[in-house]
């Protein structure tokens, strides 16, 4: 049995503004392989609310969403087959 | 499937072709399939060098209202429309030129952005996709 590795990816969204924290979260999902974490951090209100519903939408796993006091972190997991 | 949204770009102006970009971005994020038809002064924007190159649609002031929208946008680091169409395209997104405004207005393929134009149709392509379409959006 080999053991399964799970590589995180950071999406660095900090000063960017709509749509980009979506847009980069939507390439980093595409390039992700299953059982992959993906890791957004911004600081765009409206995105904090909107990440969710897209990871939703692509019927993603909402792991966490970190509030700090001038960024906020949200966590996914793309889906194992 | 995926859901599907359809946006028509009409308009040339600035604004306009800001808010079909950003909208079109969105869906794909969202997970939607999107296509985007550009047509009459729409069109004019994915010329060769030109996509930035449309007045505000108001208060444009002979540039001036345009030229400190763009200051503005530049300091809360707004994406370039360049940026975002190549988003666009990363993202799966069609870009689709209208065939009959091509005549009308005498464009040659070799005068847009072959690069990211996905085919050439006119209006029973749109309907087509927009009958499959849960968004259509006219713009």
């Amino acid at each position: 049995m080999s053991s399964k590795v799970v590589n995180t990816i950071t999406v660095d969204c900090l000063g960017e503004t709509c749509p980009i924290p979506l847009v980069e979260t939507r390439k980093a999902v595409r390039k992700a392989s299953p059982g992959d974490i993906i890791e957004v951090i911004g600081d765009h209100e409206s995105s904090k609310k909107e990440i969710p519903m897209a990871v939703e939408a692509l019927g993603l796993e909402l792991l966490s969403i970190v509030e700090k006091d001038d960024h906020w972190i949200i966590k996914i997991k793309i889906p194992e087959k | 499937m995926n859901e599907k949204a359809t946006i028509i770009v009409h308009s040339g102006d600035y604004d306009k072709v800001y808010s079909a970009l950003i909208i079109g971005n969105g869906a794909l994020a969202m997970g939607m399939d999107v296509s985007m038809y550009f047509t009459f002064f729409g069109l004019e924007r994915l010329k060769k060098g030109k996509l930035d190159k449309g007045k505000l649609s108001r208060m444009h002031l002979l540039g001036l209202g345009k030229a400190m929208i763009r200051k503005k946008m530049k300091k809360i680091n707004v994406r370039s429309l360049d940026g975002l169409l190549s988003d666009f395209v990363e993202l799966g997104g069609k870009i689709l030129a209208c065939d009959m405004t091509m005549e009308i207005m005498g464009i040659k393929k070799k005068d847009l952005r072959e690069d990211v134009i996905t085919d050439y149709c006119s209006v029973g392509t749109y309907v087509k996709e927009a009958k499959e379409s849960t968004m259509t959006l006219f713009i």
